[in-house]
Formats: C-alpha cells, sequence, structure tokens
C-alpha cells in the first residue's frame, strides 16, 4: 500500500492517513452538525428556543475522546519519527554541505559531487553542514528533512528502496537565490554506484587562506570563481587585467591591482565596474583586517 | 429641588466635545472607544497594504521563473507581509480594537483602569509602524530576512535589518501596556455585582489574553535587542562565526512567537462566543468550561514552542516533549467549538451576517486546527515542516479564523459603535464571496506542500504550476469580497439607516445602552445578572 521510495514512507504516510481520517470525520460531522441545527432550528419556524441545562457528564466525556485520540496521534507521529534517529552502524557516510545557493556532497576520500548518488537498498548516513547559514536538506520523496547548522553535527539517514532521481529542496530560507538551492539523489544499482564512485575525483586539498576568507565572509555569495555572473562580477582571472569602472557617470579604465583591491573591500562604491549599480554591496571595513586582504588578494592573484 | 440628580442628556461620544477639538479631539483622545476606533482604522490600513503584497506574491507565483518581480525583491515582499501582519495587524487586532471599545463596556465599566496609558499604548504603535516604514526606505534596503529574523542570516545580511527590528521591539511595549490595562480593568473595575463567573466570555478571552501579552512579550524584546546588539556591535550571541548558537535565536523567537498566536485567537474565539449565544437566543452551553479553557490555552500554549523546531537539529528528547505538549493544547479548543456547536441546539437561529461569519469561522478553523495535529505529530511534520502546507496553515489559523472573527465582531457590534446598520445582503454576498476566493486560495497550498513545495520560494519546479493558479486566483477573488465588505461598512457609517440599541436581541450589557453609547457608557446605573446570557 505504500511506497518503498525510502524505509520511512510507511511511518510517515500511515500516521498522514490515521490523522487525516480523525480530523476529516471531525469536520464532516461538526459542519454537517451545524448546518442541520442551523436548519432545524431556524427562527422563522417560531419556536423560542429552549435553554437547555450543562451537563457535567457530557463534557468530560468530549474532553476525555479527544485526549485520548490526540495522545494516540502524538504517539503515532513518534513512532514514525524516531527511526530517522536511530542510524544504523554499518550505513555508509556522504556529507552534505549546504552554502548559498548550492548542495555539495562529499564522499570517503575527500571526494566531491554535486548530486548525491547512492545505491539501492544500502543504509546511507547524510552528515549535514553549513558553510554560512542555515539551509534545509529536504528529500520529499524519502520523507526526510532536516537543518544544516553552521558548525553544528547535524545529521539524517535512509535506505532507498527504489532506483530513480528524487529532488531535495533547501527548505530554510536563505536569501537571494533561496528558490534555485536544488539538486538530486540518484539512486542506482550497486555495480553503477561502485563505478561512480571510483570515477568521482579527489577534491584538490586547497589550503588558500584566502579562499577560505571569501568562504566565511560570504564573498562566494555573489562573486563566482568560475567566470559566471550571480550578483557581481566574477573573481575569476580579474588580477593584473583591465577593468571597465563607471563612478557616478565618469568613465575610467584600471587595472586590477593590490590597491583596487584593497578599496573595494573597504570601500565598495568608491570605484564601480561599469553595469553594475551601486550600493549592492556593503562595505568590509573593520570586518577584514589588512592581513586577511593580503590573503585574499594573493587567492586572487592565482585564480586564472 | 428633588434629591434625585437630573437625569444626563445623552450625547454620543462621536459628538462628545472634551478638552480638544478637531483631529485633536481624536489624537489626543483617552475614550476607550475613541482609542478602538483609532486603532481600528490604522490596523485596517495596515491590513490592506499586506493583502496588496500578497496579490503582488500571488500574481508573481502564477508561473515558475521571474513574472513581476526579481527574486531580492521578492524576498522583501514576503518579509514586510510578514512584519505587516503579525506586528501590526493581528497580534494587536482584535484586544486592541474591541477590546479596547467593549471591555468596559461589557463589565459596566465606564473606561479602562489607565486610559492615559491606553492612549500612550496607541502612540507607541503608532511610533513602532512609523519605524516599520522606515525600515523600507532607509539606505540598506528593506529587510529580506522574514518576519522570523532568523540568525545568522538576519545577523549578516545587508539590509535595514535593525530598524526592522527596532520598530518590533516598540511595538511590543504597546502589546504589554494594553495587556497591563486590561487585567487590572477586570479586577478593579468590575461593576458592583459583577463576580469573575458572572462576566461575559469576551472579558474572560481579553483577560487571558492579557496574561501572555504581559508575560511573553518581554522575552521576544530582549531577543530584538540581541540581535541588534550582534548587528552593530559583533556580540556573537546566535552566529557561530562569532561563536554563538543559531538555535539559541530560535527558542528565544519563539518562546513569545508561539503564545502570540494565542493573542491572536483567545479573542478571536472569545468573539464567536458573544455573538452564538445573541443569534440562537440560548445561554452559551459549559459557560464555565469556555471560560476555563481560555485560560487552560494561554498557560499550556506556553509550554509547545518547540514545535516549529522538530528539524532545527534539537535534542529528541525535546521533540518528544513539545510534541506532546502540542497535542494537549489542542484538547481546550476543541471543547470550545463541541460547546459553541451544542449552544445552536433547540435555539431560535437567526442566521444574520455576525452569525454566519461566526459559522465559517467555525469551519475554517476545524481547517486550520486539525492540519495543526499533523504539524504537531513529529512523523508528518518532517514532511511538511518549511513547506506551503504551514503556509496553509496558518492562514486557515489567523486569516479564516482570527481574521474570519474581526470581520465578525465589526458586523456585530457596527451599529452600535457607529448608530447605524449596513446593507445585510451586501454583507452576506461579500461572505460568500470572501469564503470561497479564501478556500480556492490556501487550500491547494496544503497539497503541494505535502508534495514537497517549499515555503518563501520564488521559484518552484512547474509540476506545482496548477495549484498555483488556481491559489492565485482565489486570492483575487478572496481581494474583491474584502473590497465589498469595506465599500459597504464605509457607506454604512455614512449614511446607513439608524440603527437601535438592540438589533440583535442580545443580553449583554453593551445593547441595554444607546447605540452609539456617550461618553462614560452607562448614564444610568447598569442591571447585573448573575448569568451574562440570560435569555429566558
Amino acid at each position: 500500500m505504500f511506497d518503498n521510495s525510502s524505509n520511512f514512507v510507511q511511518g510517515v504516510d500511515s500516521a498522514f492517513l490515521i490523522i487525516t481520517g480523525i480530523s476529516v470525520f471531525f469536520l464532516v460531522v461538526l459542519t454537517g452538525l451545524m448546518i442541520y441545527f442551523v436548519i432545524k432550528y431556524n427562527r422563522k419556524k417560531g419556536k423560542p428556543a429552549v435553554q437547555i441545562k450543562d451537563n457535567s457528564l457530557l463534557e468530560i466525556t468530549w474532553i476525555t475522546i479527544p485526549m485520548i485520540l490526540v495522545l494516540y496521534m502524538f504517539y503515532i507521529g513518534w513512532e514514525g519519527f524516531i527511526p530517522m534517529r536511530n542510524v544504523p552502524k554499518d550505513a555508509m557516510e556522504v556529507t552534505a554541505i549546504g552554502s548559498m545557493w548550492k548542495f555539495e556532497f562529499e564522499y570517503k576520500g575527500n571526494k566531491m559531487s554535486d548530486t548525491m548518488v547512492v545505491p539501492i537498498n544500502k543504509a546511507v548516513k547524510v552528515n549535514l553542514a553549513s558553510k554560512d547559514v542555515l539551509h534545509g536538506f529536504s528529500v520529499p520523496g524519502f520523507r526526510i528533512k532536516e537543518d544544516m547548522v553552521p558548525q553544528k553535527d547535524n545529521y539524517t539517514w535512509f535506505i532507498p528502496g527504489k532506483l530513480g532521481d528524487f529532488d531535495i529542496y533547501c527548505t530554510v530560507y536563505c536569501g537571494l537565490n533561496h528558490s534555485y538551492m536544488m539538486s538530486l539523489i540518484k539512486v542506482v544499482s550497486q555495480e553503477e554506484f561502485d563505478m561512480w564512485l571510483k570515477a568521482l575525483p579527489v577534491k584538490k586539498a586547497d589550503n588558500s587562506l584566502g579562499l577560505k576568507l571569501l568562504e566565511k565572509n560570504g564573498c562566494i555569495a555573489c562573486h563566482s570563481l568560475d567566470g559566471s555572473k550571480v550578483v557581481g562580477p566574477s573573481f575569476k582571472g580579474i588580477y593584473g587585467n583591465m577593468r571597465n569602472l563607471n563612478t557616478n557617470g565618469i568613465k575610467k579604465d584600471i587595472k586590477v591591482d593590490d590597491a583596487y583591491i584593497k578599496t573595494s573591500i573597504n570601500e565598495p562604491d568608491a570605484q564601480i565596474v561599469d553595469g553594475y549599480p551601486k550600493g549592492l554591496m556593503k562595505s568590509y571595513k573593520g570586518l577584514i583586517s589588512d592581513t586577511e586582504i593580503e590573503q585574499i588578494t594573493q587567492y586572487l592573484k592565482e585564480l586564472k | 429641588m428633588s434629591n434625585t440628580t437630573e437625569k444626563i442628556e445623552y450625547v454620543s461620544y462621536l459628538d462628545h466635545q472634551g478638552k480638544y477639538k478637531g483631529i485633536m479631539s481624536w489624537l489626543m483622545a483617552t475614550d476607550h472607544k475613541r482609542i478602538g476606533l483609532l486603532y481600528m482604522y490604522a490596523i485596517i490600513t495596515f491590513f490592506f497594504i499586506g493583502v496588496l503584497l500578497g496579490l503582488m506574491m500571488k500574481l508573481e507565483l502564477l508561473a515558475p521563473g521571474e513574472t513581476i518581480m526579481t527574486a531580492k525583491m521578492y524576498n522583501s515582499v514576503f518579509t514586510l507581509h510578514g512584519i505587516l501582519m503579525i506586528f501590526m495587524v493581528v497580534i494587536p487586532g482584535l484586544s486592541a480594537v474591541f477590546g479596547n471599545f467593549f471591555l468596559p463596556i461589557l463589565i459596566g465599566a465606564k473606561d479602562v483602569a489607565f486610559p492615559k496609558l491606553n492612549r500612550f499604548s496607541w502612540w507607541i504603535f503608532i511610533v513602532g509602524s512609523i519605524m516599520a516604514v522606515l525600515s523600507q526606505l532607509l539606505k540598506d534596503g528593506p529587510p529580506d530576512t522574514g518576519w522570523t529574523f532568523y540568525a545568522p542570516y538576519s545577523t549578516t545580511t545587508n539590509s535595514n535589518v535593525i530598524m526592522a527590528t527596532a520598530a518590533a521591539f516598540v511595538l511590543g511595549f504597546s502589546s504589554i501596556l494594553t495587556g497591563l490595562n486590561f487585567i487590572v480593568t477586570i479586577h478593579q473595575m468590575r461593576a458592583p455585582g459583577m463576580k469573575f463567573f458572572h462576566m461575559p466570555l469576551f472579558p474572560w478571552a481579553l483577560y487571558a489574553t492579557a496574561w501572555i501579552q504581559l508575560l511573553a512579550t518581554p522575552v521576544i524584546g530582549i531577543t530584538l535587542l540581541m540581535l541588534i546588539a550582534e548587528r552593530a556591535f559583533q556580540i556573537g550571541f546566535f552566529d557561530p562565526a562569532l561563536g554563538g548558537d543559531p538555535l539559541l535565536f530560535q527558542h528565544l523567537f519563539w518562546i513569545y512567537s508561539h503564545p502570540a498566536v494565542y493573542v491572536m485567537m483567545l479573542p478571536a474565539m472569545g468573539v464567536i462566543t458573544e455573538i452564538i449565544p445573541t443569534f440562537c437566543q440560548r445561554q452559551i452551553y459549559g459557560y464555565k468550561a469556555v471560560a476555563i479553557s481560555s485560560l487552560a490555552i494561554a498557560a499550556v500554549g506556553f509550554l509547545v514552542w518547540g514545535h516549529h523546531m522538530y528539524t532545527s537539529g534539537m535534542s529528541d528528547q525535546a521533540r518528544w516533549f513539545f510534541s506532546l505538549l502540542t497535542f494537549i493544547v489542542a484538547v481546550p479548543s476543541a471543547i470550545k467549538v463541541f460547546n459553541w456547536i451544542t449552544t445552536m441546539y433547540k435555539g431560535s437561529i437567526d442566521v444574520q451576517p455576525p452569525f454566519l461569519y461566526a459559522l465559517a469561522f467555525i469551519f475554517l478553523f476545524i481547517i486550520g486546527g486539525t492540519t495543526g495535529l499533523l504539524l504537531g505529530s513529529v512523523a508528518t511534520n518532517v514532511q511538511v515542516h518549511d513547506t506551503a502546507f504551514v503556509v496553509a496553515h496558518f492562514h486557515y489559523i489567523i486569516f479564516g479564523g482570527m481574521g474570519f472573527a474581526f470581520f465578525a465582531a465589526i458586523h456585530y457590534w457596527f451599529p452600535k459603535m457607529y448608530g447605524r446598520m449596513y446593507d445585510i445582503k451586501l454583507a452576506n454576498i461579500s461572505l460568500v464571496i470572501k469564503f470561497i476566493g479564501f478556500n480556492l486560495l490556501y487550500f491547494p497550498q496544503f497539497i503541494i506542500g505535502v508534495q514537497g513545495m517549499p515555503r518563501r520560494y520564488f521559484d518552484y519546479p512547474e509540476q506545482f504550476q496548477p495549484a498555483q493558479v488556481i491559489s492565485s486566483v482565489g486570492g483575487f477573488i478572496l481581494a474583491f469580497g474584502l473590497f465589498l465588505m469595506v465599500y459597504n461598512l464605509v457607506k454604512a457609517a455614512k449614511s446607513g439607516a439608524v440603527a437601535p440599541a438592540n438589533p440583535w436581541k442580545g443580553s449583554t450589557l453593551e445593547w441595554q445602552i444607546p447605540s452609539p453609547p456617550s461618553l462614560e457608557n452607562f448614564d444610568e446605573a447598569p442591571i447585573i445578572k448573575v448569568n451574562p446570557y440570560d435569555y429566558k
């Protein structure tokens, strides 16, 4: 009767059906009674109102029965949920890293992927991490959801029971491109998974302090490293190259050097690249020290 | 000369000439009735701005991708929509408007305990509202955090978060002082002979509400100050990069914001409890149970806040506790519904607009409340948390519940407040249109929420579009119904037929005095009955 996309579907969906069923029952009965009374006891029929006395037994009954019903609903809600926190010891571990605005998945051996590929019928533990603000890791097809909290070890897990692609949505509002922060879980056969994992590239160890600073201060949220335009100009290959500036209508060409980078960080509206409006970027003066600016500049020099 | 005092000549509170003239007689008013109207006009204005923002969002969501605005603008629009509706409409809402206007009258008093403090509360409300407007206009741009201001996004984003949170901080004082005023009023100013259990049930609801306003609001005050301190001085309360904990923000925020929803709902339920006996000509069934249930909801409502945080990384034990308490708090609300419906049994029912609104309220409240059960249960919560399902749930409860109760209250008490009657047929038509539009707007969101459509999404996968289109069409139908209602009431206030003192044959004290009331409400001492709903 229940979808087998994950091991949690039955617990969640059965709780859903039961609670919805009880709710619909009460909605129909209570609405029906209301409509019935309004018609039967309408003042136009001319009968005066009967002043009914309160009945304590009736009150106690309709306190007790709902209390029993809600405690039952609490119970099935808890029973359907608690397995989501009890991870099997032999689960394969993947770390899901959320950042503004993408998901990345880290597999054992420092291998990175944009999508989460997993073998069917095997338990997967998803360690949840965030590089900046709160994000949500939500897979509606599997009935799982848990928040990615910076510097906190949160987790979720699942056993996929069906081959196919399952949407991952970010469900905690995280700014400008929250609606675009999506990814996929691809459930494949064990053989396909093993081949995929073997071919997955190892992430180059990037010890650049400059890059860490760009990530920590959220620069990457608006300036890409790969040439694509996000909110501000991309950082790729800028150092030593010419830029067209347009400040207050005055156009000027300038070579990107240490001084330009420092001004852009401390007084972003002073020298704006042509085609970008004022007031988009806030000043980081006092937030990023001069030493840190040098480290960032060093990184940008190498980002060809 | 005889010893009896001369009969006081009746002058409506609207015509009363006091120390101030013209607009100053309003801005400096200490009469609880004028203050109620002042709140009402401000709140209705903010409500309609909020409705416009909602319609803009619905237009944007008609199709995937950018439809009429950028993602940046959309994020600011839903933030402002939330701030306006929560802090400037539904939290003050029924207490500030109908609580102010009718609490003293319902207990046989001539005003609240502290009329000048009441005036000050309204001034604070206006100052806070101006600050909220300023937050839209200042240098860093409108806040884009959502009305919940979650850290660390809210502590690091480059928008006017400090001004917006400062506005909410100021608005909080209006709520705290109103709560204090009402508690003292109910304790000290009931007419001689009116014991607590002789009070009508709207004052009981306001009493429970006032305690929440007084005790819970300071928590959000402190939380917002901490947020401002973190932005301004980099003190690491919430941002892990500064050594803080994001979950601390969430706990502190919801310790207020959950009880706040009972600030919205308890007076709403109180209004319905006044309307049903009148139109059924029957005393309310289970008076004591209904009175105590308001106190129970207020008390238990302080213990459930974690149900907003089941996926936050909070401990399993905490999730267990908050789910259990959340289910328990549902029971007193259910009891009210049973008592309302039983009051209709063997009544003599006249289906006028206030009663029709009450029926609509009960239907929408049952849907809102039972979807709350799905959210309270942890297993199902995981599926629908942070999705369109939650958006539908809270709109059914707040808008379908408290909003429709507000409309019910205004249609019930309009003849008393203005001494005029509105067009009954148009009132009923506007209700039907609103009811249809409301359900078309919000019900589809339950369905796509269960399927995974997240909330606060400006763009979405194509599979969700059909439901989004139905929802957007519903929004415009609802807006049309709202417009008809306002047109009807504004026209009536100016030139409606003169209304009698007791057009609905009500039994509570407001119906024993002229429409509109005189300045001090009771020119003759009111007759206090043991049973406020005595229809024999």
